[in-house]
C-alpha cells in the first residue's frame, strides 16, 4: 500500500506540477470566459443601434400612439415627403420613415417606406415594425370599440403535464422545462464522460508507453509489482483529471458570471433590448422560458441522487477504459500505429455509447435507454445522461453493481496483459498474441 | 554462507527454454561473474532473482529464506537497458527510487546527499535527467542502484558507455561496497573486466550452466601445459621430440609439454644446451579463450 501511494503521488505530482498542465487548467476557463465576453460584446455592440428617425406619418396613427423614445428616437414632421427626403440627413437623422394615409383599418397588412443612407439592421427594422404594428392594433381596438380585457381573455393556452407526478404530491412538477433541463444536463454529462475517457485514458496509455520505451519499467518492477505500478498510474492520472475538472467546475462559472456582470451588454437593460430585437423567437416559448421557473426547476432536480451517482459512474467509466488503455500502452513499443490498431475496438465501443445518447435522450425511459444504461461498457456514458429523467432506482443500482464487477474484471484483465506486455520488446502485439499473455504464468 | 542459492531453476517461454535447470551458489561478500553469450538466458535469470518473473521450477534461496516479494528491497539492480524518468529532477528521482525500496524520506535524503557528494555531483539535485549526458545519467542510475544499501547488487554491463575515468570511479565504488560486505553479481561478456573484478563465475549458455567455480581454479583446470620462454642467443634444435614448441616473436617460444613430462624436464634440457633463459612462466588461458572454447564446443556438440 505504501508503494502504491508513492507511485500515485509521483504520477499525480509530476503531472500537476507541469507548466503545461497549469497553463491548460487555468487558461481554458479564461479562454471560455474571454470567448463569451467577445461574443457578448459583439452582440451588445450590434444591438446598440442608436437611430434618430424622422417620421412623416400621413395616417396619424403612429404619431397618435406617441411611441416611447429610447435607443431609437422618433421625431414627427408634417412637411412634404419630397422635401424631407432631401433634407433629413442634413437635419441629423439616420432614417426617414413614411407611413402612407390609411383609409380602411380593416386589413391585416399595412405598408410603409423607409429611406436611409446605411442599411439598417434586421433587428432594428423589426423593432420599428413591431412598434408601428402595435400602434395600428390599438387603433383597430379603438375603432371596433373592443374591451382590452375581453381581448386578453381570448388568449388561450393548453399545457400537458405528467399526471403520475401530479398525483404524487411529494414529487416536483415535471413539465416541459424539466425535460429541457434533463436533456441538456444529460447530454453534457454524457459528453463529459466521453471526453474524460479519451483525454485521461490517452494520458494513461502514453505514460505506460513512456516507461516501457525508456526502460524504466524494468527497475520499477524489480521493486514493485506490475499491478501496483499500473494501479498507481491509473489512479494518479485519474486524480489529475479530477483536479482539472474540479478547478474548471469552480472557475468557469465564476469567470462567466464576472464577464456577464462587468461587460457592456451584460446589464439587464440591454438584455431586454436584445430580447426585444429577437422577435423571431415565438413569444409562446419565451413565456414558458421564465428565468425564475428555470432556476426553480434546476435546483428542484434530485441532485442528492444525481451527483453521487454521476461521480460513481465517472470513476467506473474511467477505470474500465483507462485500464484498457494501460494494457494497450504496455503492448506496443515505439510504434504508435500499432497502438491505433489496438485502440480501434475501444474507440468504437465509446463511439457507439456516445451516439446512443441521442436516441436515449429522445426517449429516456425506453427499452434502448434501459439496456444501454445497464450494459457496463455503455453505462458510464449513458446512465449519467438518463439520471435527470428519474430512471427507476433498481436500474441505477443494477447498473452500478454490474459496473463495479466490470471494473474489477477489466483491471484484472489489463493487469495480466500489462505485466507481460511491459517486458516484451520487438514483438508485434496482435490480439492473438495479447490473448496468449493472459495465460502466461507469473 | 551463501547470499543466493539457485537449485534447478527453470523458466520456459512459449517457444524456448530460457533457463534450464541452473544451479549455483553465490557466497556472501563475493563478486560473482554471471557470464554468457547474448541470448544465453542471463537476463531471464536476473529477472527471476529480482522477482520480476517467477521460475517455473526449482528453488531460489535468498539469504537463507525462499525468495519472496519483500526481498527486492535488499537487492539493487542496474539493468543493461538503463532507464530514468527524463523529465524528473535528479534529486526527486533518487528520492522516489529510494522510497520505493523502503527507505523513509529523511533516511533517503541523507543517503542521497552523501552519495551525490561522494560522486562529486552534489550540485546536480535540481538538474533534469534529460539535461545530463549519457555517462552522467549512468552515474545517477548507479546511485539509484545502491542508495538503499542492498545486500546484493546485480550489475548488468555496468561500464558500457562510460569513459575511463568514470569506469574507474564505478569500479572502485564496487570494490568499496564489496569490502563493506555487499555481494555483487556482475553480468557481462567483457572477459577482461571479469578477470579483473570477479572471484567466482558461472558461465551460462543456452539456458544451462556449463562452467562454474573460482576464476583461479577454472584457469588451472583449463590450462594446457603451455609455457612461455624468453631467451638470448641461438636456440639449439632440440625441441621437436618431447616438447612441442612454437616461435613466439624474435627471442621467445611457446612450449607445450606432453603428458608424463614436466617443466623441470624442459628446463634441464635447455640448461644442458647452455641457453641463456631470460624468463620462464606458465601460460594460463584467459577467460576469453575458455569462454569461446566452451561456447563453441557446445555449439558443435
Amino acid at each position: 500500500m505504501h508503494k502504491f501511494w508513492l507511485i500515485f503521488k509521483r504520477e499525480y505530482l509530476s503531472r500537476v506540477k507541469k507548466k503545461s498542465f497549469i497553463l491548460v487548467t487555468l487558461l481554458t476557463p479564461v479562454a471560455i470566459a474571454a470567448f463569451s465576453a467577445v461574443v457578448g460584446f459583439i452582440t451588445a455592440m450590434g444591438s446598440q443601434v442608436e437611430l434618430e428617425i424622422l417620421v412623416r406619418d400621413e395616417s396619424g396613427i403612429f404619431e397618435q400612439s406617441a411611441p416611447e423614445n429610447g435607443r431609437i428616437n422618433y421625431t414627427f414632421s408634417q412637411k412634404d415627403v419630397e422635401d424631407l427626403k432631401r433634407t433629413y440627413q442634413e437635419d441629423g437623422y439616420n432614417m426617414l420613415l413614411v407611413i402612407p394615409p390609411v383609409d380602411e383599418l380593416d386589413q391585416r397588412t399595412f405598408n410603409g417606406m423607409y429611406y436611409s443612407p446605411d442599411k439598417p439592421s434586421l433587428s432594428a427594422l423589426e423593432s420599428i415594425e413591431g412598434k408601428i404594428a402595435r400602434a395600428f392594433r390599438e387603433a383597430k381596438i379603438r375603432q371596433y370599440a373592443l374591451d382590452e380585457k375581453v381581448l386578453e381573455g381570448l388568449r388561450t393556452d393548453f399545457d400537458l403535464e405528467n399526471g403520475e407526478i401530479r398525483d404524487n404530491p411529494t414529487e416536483k412538477k415535471a413539465g416541459k422545462l424539466n425535460i429541457i433541463i434533463g436533456t441538456v444536463l444529460g447530454g453534457l454529462m454524457g459528453f463529459l464522460m466521453y471526453m474524460v475517457i479519451f483525454i485521461y485514458g490517452g494520458m494513461v496509455m502514453r505514460s505506460v508507453m513512456e516507461e516501457k520505451v525508456n526502460r524504466i519499467v524494468e527497475i520499477m518492477i524489480s521493486t514493485v509489482r506490475p499491478f501496483q505500478l499500473m494501479l498507481g498510474k491509473i489512479f494518479g492520472v485519474g486524480a489529475v483529471g479530477l483536479t482539472q475538472l474540479a478547478i474548471w467546475l469552480v472557475l468557469i462559472p465564476v469567470l462567466l458570471t464576472v464577464v456577464t456582470l462587468f461587460l457592456p451588454g451584460g446589464d439587464p437593460q440591454s438584455m431586454a433590448q436584445m430580447a426585444e430585437g429577437m422577435q423571431q423567437v415565438p413569444t409562446e416559448d419565451l413565456d414558458d422560458f421564465n428565468v425564475n421557473a428555470f432556476i426553480r426547476e434546476f435546483f428542484g432536480m434530485n441532485w442528492g441522487l444525481i451527483l453521487p451517482v454521476f461521480v460513481l459512474f465517472f470513476f467506473g467509466g474511467y477505470l474500465i477504459y483507462s485500464s484498457m488503455f494501460a494494457a494497450i500502452g504496455s503492448s506496443i513499443s515505439e510504434d504508435m500505429g500499432e497502438g491505433q490498431q489496438l485502440m480501434l475496438p475501444i474507440v468504437m465501443i465509446v463511439l457507439v455509447a456516445f451516439y446512443m445518447l441521442f436516441p436515449v435522450l429522445e426517449n429516456p425511459n425506453g427499452s434502448l435507454a434501459a439496456f444501454a444504461s445497464i450494459f457496463p461498457l455503455f453505462s458510464p456514458i449513458v446512465m449519467p445522461a438518463r439520471l435527470a429523467f428519474d430512471p427507476p432506482i433498481w436500474q441505477v443500482f443494477l447498473s452500478l453493481v454490474l459496473l463495479a464487477g466490470t471494473v474489477v474484471f477489466f483491471i484484472w484483465l489489463s493487469g495480466r496483459i500489462y505485466r507481460i506486455g511491459i517486458l516484451m520488446y520487438g514483438k508485434k502485439a496482435s490480439f492473438k498474441e495479447i490473448g496468449k499473455w493472459l495465460f502466461y504464468k507469473g | 554462507m551463501p547470499i543466493l542459492e539457485l537449485d534447478g531453476v527453470t523458466k520456459a517461454y512459449k517457444d524456448q527454454v530460457a533457463v534450464d535447470h541452473v544451479t549455483f551458489d553465490i557466497q556472501k561478500g563475493s563478486i560473482f561473474g554471471l557470464l554468457g553469450p547474448n541470448g544465453a538466458g542471463k537476463t531471464s535469470l536476473i529477472r527471476i532473482i529480482t522477482t520480476i518473473t517467477g521460475a517455473d521450477d526449482g528453488k531460489v534461496i535468498f539469504d537463507g529464506e525462499p525468495l519472496s516479494s519483500h526481498h527486492p528491497e535488499q537487492i539493487g539492480y542496474l539493468p543493461e537497458e538503463r532507464g530514468l524518468y527524463k523529465k524528473m529532477k535528479v534529486g526527486e528521482q533518487l528520492l522516489y527510487f529510494a522510497q520505493l525500496k523502503g527507505l523513509s524520506r529523511p533516511d533517503a535524503l541523507k543517503r542521497i546527499k552523501g552519495l551525490l557528494g561522494r560522486f562529486e555531483i552534489g550540485d546536480w539535485w535540481d538538474k533534469k535527467i534529460e539535461e545530463l549526458s549519457k555517462g552522467m545519467q549512468q552515474k545517477i542510475q548507479f546511485i539509484a542502484t545502491i542508495v538503499h544499501e542492498p545486500k546484493l547488487i546485480i550489475l548488468d554491463e555496468p561500464f558500457t558507455g562510460l569513459d575511463p575515468i568514470n569506469t574507474n570511479l564505478i569500479k572502485s565504488e564496487i570494490r568499496k561496497l564489496n569490502q563493506n560486505g555487499t555481494s555483487i553479481i556482475f553480468s557481462t561478456h567483457r572477459m577482461e573486466q571479469v578477470e579483473e573484478i570477479c572471484e567466482d563465475i558461472v558461465l551460462i549458455n543456452k539456458g544451462k550452466n556449463v562452467l562454474e567455480g573460482r576464476v583461479a581454479d577454472i584457469k588451472e583446470k583449463f590450462k594446457e601445459n603451455v609455457f612461455h620462454l624468453e631467451y638470448e642467443g641461438q636456440l639449439p634444435d632440440i625441441l621437436n621430440g618431447d616438447f612441442h614448441a612454437e616461435r613466439f616473436g624474435e627471442q621467445a617460444l611457446r612450449v607445450r609439454i606432453e603428458e608424463g613430462k614436466n617443466a623441470n624436464d624442459l628446463l634441464s634440457v635447455l640448461i644442458k644446451h647452455d641457453l641463456a633463459i631470460k624468463s620462464f612462466r606458465e601460460v594460463l588461458p584467459s577467460l576469453n579463450e575458455i569462454f569461446i572454447k566452451q561456447v563453441e564446443t557446445i555449439e558443435h556438440a
